[in-house]
């Protein structure tokens, strides 16, 4: 099996996709030099609600649904033996969050590995993915979202600092149905996520929430896609990222494609970023497509700024030191999106994490 | 009994086409208990004096002295100043997204207390302030100045003054804005703070409107970066009635 990855153009790092990234960090997961063991750490735990079921099936029986351009997803699904399913029957209200966690036994070694989450029509579930650990993982994730269904995808990467994750999750919106996924990337070293979205027929919607927080050395790199090939459906992308410390690397791009069947298409995305000290680096690139007029609406920005003298001013003002000042407005800065991860144990977790990491840094 | 002592104070704003001299040697003095009114036409310096007294890091303070009690405040950093007994209330107070008014009292309070207020008496005391100034409880949820209206933030500073006790609170126009309800409401929130912790009060302001509410003990009228003429509340009266034009190009 490790001959396909002579099928593949390994990317030289000239290419659009791939020019950010530091490749030789990459651990070979897009050159096919690194060796891949049979891991499968994908797991759940705790017991699930009826009309829930979490397997692995055989990869003769589940094919991709969408191709893409990407080095390593086309790995993934060449290479990866078998995949782990979550279905959620039709009609079914999952009041309970649905866990997936990693759980690092076996083999040790890079993984591959594939997931599809199924939620089958007029169903609505959260799914919460927890990554943590010391990984190479190389993964893609397909959502499928059937009509009239509402899924909330939850994915923290919460990652040791060694570990190199290179991932799609990619979502299919089907009709009449909404998918909101959650990406929180504070832990790892390389992390290279590709939130994607495809809408599969009218009157759907996509809300793509993220907050990010490199720091030193840490290169965090979210490339969102969204495609609007149908009439009618919305889009919201909303990401938020502070680094700090040398090295500190992020990447936001925003690719937003309205092609000509898609009237009606209504959508907008932001990314702000904070520079919380020098020698950090955020490279923000929105970029909208658009091949039809008959819209209702489509925009984008973009910010790249430092503390607001005048927030930290206030706050110092009614007695607050500097460096409480600073932790308030960064947890206020990244609040607007963790607020709507539905655990408050999980929220105050991710809230402390990144008090620990400004600490940390010193900024 | 506090003293706040500012002598020969000059005050300069760093631009693009380099530092302007804003404040040209100001005296003033103000003591506890007492209620000065700072008045001037627009562009006069008021607002630069009550924010280099906070320590804004926009002025950089050229000359003169500010002692609270003997202590240099010129020396202390911003939150040194409000736990010192400084308190500003802002014209145009700063939203701080995603930080609750609540979250943002309380370590307010912790940080000028030395600990954390116990939680049941603390709840009481910001119901109480909220309530006295007329303020829905959902309030406190909200986040810091976040979608306020005008007096919705006035009446959130006021708030922060009943309940952080400073000695001696500087007030920057913070009668602007506000509506005649709101405006006597707010007066009630100083004369209650000034009852009760003998608070020292400066007032600025270019209207003699809030002075009907706030009895001034002095009143002083600021013009070209200085102070030109004090008197006590007749002062106010006469301005009220002739304006500032004797003062402006002097």
């Amino acid at each position: 099996m490790a001959l396909l990855t002579t099928n593949y153009l390994t990317p030289t790092g000239r290419e659009e996709a791939w020019r950010f990234t530091p490749l030789r960090r990459l651990s070979g997961l897009h050159d096919g030099s690194v060796s891949i063991t049979d891991r499968k750490s994908l797991s759940s735990t705790g017991t699930l609600q009826k009309g829930v079921t979490f397997q692995r099936v055989s990869r003769e029986l589940l094919s991709p649904q969408s191709v893409s351009e990407d080095v390593i997803v086309q790995r993934v699904h060449a290479e990866a033996n078998d995949i782990a399913l979550l279905e959620i029957a039709p009609n079914t209200k999952v009041s309970e969050i649905i866990h997936l966690q990693r759980l690092l036994t076996g083999p040790l070694g890079a993984e591959l590995s594939r997931v599809r989450i199924s939620i089958a029509e007029n169903s609505q579930a959260t799914v919460l993915v927890e990554n943590s650990g010391e990984v190479v993982l190389g993964e893609d994730i397909e959502i499928y979202v059937g009509k009239g269904a509402e899924l909330t995808f939850i994915s923290l990467q919460e990652w040791d600092s060694a570990s190199v994750y290179a991932a799609r999750h990619h979502a299919m919106v089907d009709k009449d149905a909404s998918f909101t996924s959650i990406t929180v990337t504070i832990g790892g070293s390389l992390v290279r996520v590709l939130p994607t979205v495809d809408f599969l027929a009218p009157n759907s919607s996509a809300e793509l929430l993220g907050v990010y927080f490199a720091t030193e050395g840490q290169h965090f790199e979210h490339r969102i896609h969204v495609d609007h090939g149908v009439p009618n459906a919305k889009s919201r992308v909303n990401f938020k990222g502070a680094l700090a410390g040398d090295g500190a690397h992020t990447v936001w791009i925003g690719d937003v494609l309205i092609r000509s069947a898609a009237e009606g298409t209504d959508t907008y995305e932001l990314n702000r970023n904070l520079l919380l000290s020098d020698g950090a680096r955020a490279d923000s690139v929105p970029n909208l497509e658009i091949e039809t007029g008959e819209i209702v609406g489509a925009g984008h920005a973009s910010t790249t700024g430092r503390f607001d003298d005048e927030q930290l001013f206030y706050l110092m003002s009614r007695g607050i030191k500097m460096d409480d000042a600073r932790r308030l407005v960064v947890r206020g800065f990244f609040a607007e999106i963790i607020s709507k991860i539905p655990n408050e144990t999980v929220q105050e977790r991710l809230m402390n994490r990144i008090d620990d990491e400004l600490t940390k840094a010193g900024a | 009994m506090s003293t706040l002592e500012i002598r020969g104070l000059e005050v300069s704003v760093i631009t693009e086409k380099g530092p302007i001299e804003i404040l040209r040697g100001v005296d003033l003095t103000i003591a506890s208990g007492e209620t000065h009114a700072i008045m001037g036409p627009n562009g006069s310096g008021k607002s630069t004096l009550a924010y280099s007294i906070a320590g804004h890091p926009k002025y950089t303070v050229t000359g003169g002295t500010v002692t609270l009690d003997g202590a240099n405040v010129l020396e202390m950093t911003v939150d040194e100043r409000a736990k010192a007994g400084l308190f500003l209330a802002m014209q145009y107070p700063v939203e701080v997204p995603g930080v609750s008014v609540s979250n943002f009292l309380r370590t307010a309070a912790t940080a000028l207390r030395g600990e954390a207020p116990k939680l049941r008496t603390w709840v009481g005391e910001v119901k109480e302030a909220m309530n006295a100034l007329n303020m829905d409880p959902s309030f406190s949820e909200r986040n810091v100045n976040e979608g306020f209206s005008g007096g919705e933030k006035k009446r959130h500073e006021i708030m922060q003054l009943e309940l952080l006790k400073p000695k001696i609170a500087i007030l920057d126009e913070t009668d602007s804005g506000l509506d005649v309800d709101a405006l006597r409401i707010v007066s009630e929130g100083v004369n209650r703070a000034k009852e009760a912790n003998s608070l020292g009060v400066v007032l600025i302001t270019h209207y003699t409107r809030i002075l009907r509410y706030i009895k001034p003990d002095f009143v002083h009228v600021f013009a070209n970066g200085r102070v030109v003429e004090e008197g006590g509340s007749e002062l106010a009266d006469k301005l009220e009635e002739k304006g500032y034009a004797e003062y402006v190009g002097s």
